[in-house]
């Protein structure tokens, strides 16, 4: 038996439970994200919808969408998961890519005027 | 006699190029697409460069002229120099960190064959109906206003090998950070790869702002969307910010990989190691975020204001400091080494200079009162092109000769190389050395033709001359390599200076490159083991069965299936093609078609068995072979 040698083991009763039981709890996590994020894009929607004044509107979806790119970030793409391998590199490239998407807002915002 | 140690036919071999997931083969794929639409552009650039030799010249008409500029630049940078130099990093990135292949194998041959359709639907544009003509930055002022379907194709032709080139990028960072064989810790990692890693992350970053704009610029051209027209509310200058955010950092992407090739070059054939590695680490990594930083100084003379051109202006410069560090770092690196002037060596040493007058044009520029002056003038194109061919194309022929060994088992002619190199570098000095006085005389960037007595017709006949031998140089290069087919093998190290892990495997390379993994004991494996005495790499693990990925078709066909859905976006807002539509669903259901079935079917590759890998290498190498 060599160190590439393909090896089939047989589950347990016990592990594939555990497994199961694992398994569910990540999916209904991931669904009860799906359906919040569905919900908030629902509530931007209504409000654009309403006619509401344009002070409540602006703040509110903003704050919706913060939510949003947190539940993403965390929930879709793993950041949670603190056991990835690589999650130092992970976490750079993630705050490189932040940091360069800001200073093209801020960029947009202050430039680009006519 | 096992399947593997087979000869094949034609059709066979043929077929087994379409499918294969295999670095290797991919990045003589990427060499080939390279070098051919690298000379079909060097052709148009010779085309202009005759239009140009003499005043009131009619060689060829004001429209095609534009057209034969804006596709020289876009083909030269989206599908010369990228493919060209991810055929350096398929092939030398997984042999340099001691790994199978890529990561993801099946995305490799996905990026190859969307670059490849993309760039061959660009090119149809000659054919049907006109290329684009608003240059390789396609201003929205200009494109929006473009008639017949030339910036059509330039939008959907980027925008699919774009997609190709993001798949690639994705893949390498991937590959690096996860691939690494023992002991290959981050800053034992050769600076082919370090480059590599970083012009991909900047791919990464970069691409999707390009993407955006292609989609937006889409959107204003086939559905009448108004983004970029200022009549309907829009803002042209967009398209300017969204296309040079990426294209400027397109510019890295392209240059820190050459200069990763001559990192290897010069310490190869100074016999010492690179001066000081982790700076030139840390060098590389600060281009790579300045390059972000930047954007705005390709638009001084938009109108940005003072504080915003004075920002960027700073920031430009700030990337001096560092690549400035490299310059000194690989001139350290030859002092006092133990110096072969070989073919590789003659391009680094040629581009030290060229590309340093290339780096101090720019800064020049980078002053913003200055660049008001130079702005759209001949001096940018002497500018850009002592960065890009002075950087960039000696980077690619030096290592062409360096790893052609690698690529084929073959060396090149190293005379003619020494030839091909000084009609080359006297043809390139000559072309663009003298633009720089065309541009501070006040000849314009993108002019067809020119009245004469106005002191620019012996600069540009010179130039002309320039170009008709920088045409002879790639003739030669060309020659050189097709004679190589003759050549006999050249065996492992040939150079006997190798010291990189690459240079470690036996000739010719096993589809699976590395019979066991290797231990890598420092920066330089294989020049340690050599340093030594030992004739074999260290391996980290015994001789076993090895996971290697099935080939696939799917990858062509998903590319097929955006090629052809192409063709339908194209023609679907022409009033007088209404099949048009049923072109673009039947390429999208082509396309979504064959994702889904990758989806849905399981492949786990296979393994090779102990027995097969012997048998394989008793083939390659004879009985009793590399032990």
């Amino acid at each position: 038996m060599s160190s590439h040698d393909t090896s089939i083991v047989a589950k347990s009763q016990a592990q594939y439970e555990y497994d199961r039981h694992h398994n569910a709890v990540h999916m209904r996590k991931q669904v009860i994200n799906f359906a919040i994020m569905i919900f908030f894009t629902f509530i931007a929607f209504a409000v654009v919808a309403a006619d509401f004044s344009k002070y409540l509107i602006l703040p509110l979806i903003l704050l919706l969408a913060g939510v949003q790119v947190v539940l993403q970030l965390y929930s879709f793409m793993h950041l949670e998961d603190k056991k990835t391998h690589f999650g130092g590199v992970i976490g750079f490239f993630m705050w490189m890519g932040i940091l360069i998407a800001f200073t093209f807002f801020l960029a947009f915002l202050t430039i680009i005027w006519w | 006699m096992s399947s593997y140690t087979q000869k094949k036919g034609f059709g066979a071999t043929v077929w087994d190029y379409i499918t294969t997931v295999d670095h290797k083969k991919l990045a003589v794929m990427y060499l080939l697409a390279g070098t051919l639409f690298f000379a079909i552009a060097g052709f148009e650039a010779l085309l202009m460069r005759i239009q140009l030799m003499k005043p009131n010249n009619d060689f060829i008409s004001a429209g095609f002229f534009n057209e034969l500029l804006t596709m020289h630049g876009t083909t030269m940078l989206f599908l010369a120099a990228t493919p060209l130099l991810f055929a350096f990093m398929n092939m030398l990135v997984p042999l340099q960190i001691g790994a199978r292949d890529v990561a993801f194998p099946f995305l490799n041959s996905l990026g190859f064959w969307l670059f490849f359709l993309g760039a061959l639907f660009l090119h149809l544009s000659f054919f049907m109906g006109g290329a684009p003509d608003a240059g390789w930055t396609s201003y929205a002022s200009l494109s929006l206003y473009s008639p017949g379907h030339g910036i059509d194709f330039y939008v959907l032709g980027l925008q699919i090998s774009g997609a190709g080139t993001l798949i690639s990028g994705l893949n390498f960072i991937v590959t690096i950070i996860t691939m690494r064989a023992p002991g290959m810790t981050f800053m034992r990692m050769p600076l082919f790869t370090w480059t590599a890693l970083v012009s991909s992350a900047l791919i990464l970053f970069a691409f999707p702002p390009l993407t955006i704009g292609l989609l937006m610029m889409l959107f204003d051209r086939m559905f009448g969307g108004n983004f970029f027209d200022h009549t309907m509310g829009g803002n042209t200058i967009i398209w300017e910010h969204l296309f040079w955010i990426f294209g400027h950092p397109e510019v890295y992407i392209l240059v820190l990989p050459a200069f990763g090739l001559f990192s290897e070059i010069i310490p190869a054939f100074s016999r010492k190691r690179l001066f000081g590695y982790s700076s030139m680490v840390f060098a590389t990594i600060l281009i790579g975020f300045l390059g972000f930083m930047v954007w705005a100084h390709h638009m001084f003379t938009v109108g940005l204001g003072p504080t915003a051109n004075a920002i960027f202006a700073v920031a430009t410069m700030a990337i001096a400091v560092p690549t400035g560090m490299k310059v000194f770092n690989w001139i350290l690196t030859i002092w006092g080494g133990s110096i072969k002037v070989t073919t590789p060596m003659l391009y680094a040493l040629g581009f030290i200079p060229s590309f340093v007058a290339g780096g101090v044009t720019g800064v020049m520029q980078a002053s913003a009162p200055l660049d008001y002056q130079l702005h759209d003038s001949y001096f940018i194109v002497a500018h850009f092109h002592y960065v890009i061919v002075g950087g960039i194309v000696t980077a690619l022929f030096g290592s062409a000769h360096f790893y052609w060994p690698i690529f084929f088992n073959r060396m090149l002619n190293e005379t003619l190389g020494k030839i091909t190199f000084w009609v080359f570098f006297i043809g390139f000095h000559l072309t663009f050395f003298v633009q720089h006085f065309l541009g501070l005389m006040g000849m314009p960037r993108r002019v067809f033709t020119y009245m004469e007595g106005q002191g620019w017709d012996q600069f540009n006949y010179i130039s002309t001359i320039g170009a008709l031998m920088m045409g002879v140089g790639v003739i030669l290069m060309v020659i050189n390599c097709l004679m190589s087919i003759k050549g006999k093998p050249a065996g492992r190290d040939p150079w006997g200076d190798g010291r990189t892990l690459e240079w470690s495997i036996p000739q010719p390379i096993p589809f699976y490159n590395f019979r066991q993994t290797p231990l890598v004991r420092g920066l330089d494996p294989w020049w340690i083991e050599k340093q030594e005495g030992n004739k074999e790499i260290t391996f980290a693990e015994p001789v076993g069965d090895i996971h290697m990925p099935n080939n696939s078709a799917i990858p062509f066909v998903i590319s097929i299936g955006m090629f052809i859905a192409a063709f339908g976006a194209l023609y679907n807002p022409d009033a007088d093609k209404p099949w048009s539509i049923y072109v673009l669903i039947a390429g999208l259901a082509i396309t979504f078609g064959a994702m889904i079935f990758r989806s849905v079917k399981d492949d786990h590759g296979f393994h090779l068995h102990k027995e097969e890998i012997l048998e394989i290498e008793e083939h390659l190498y004879g009985k009793g072979g590399n032990k």
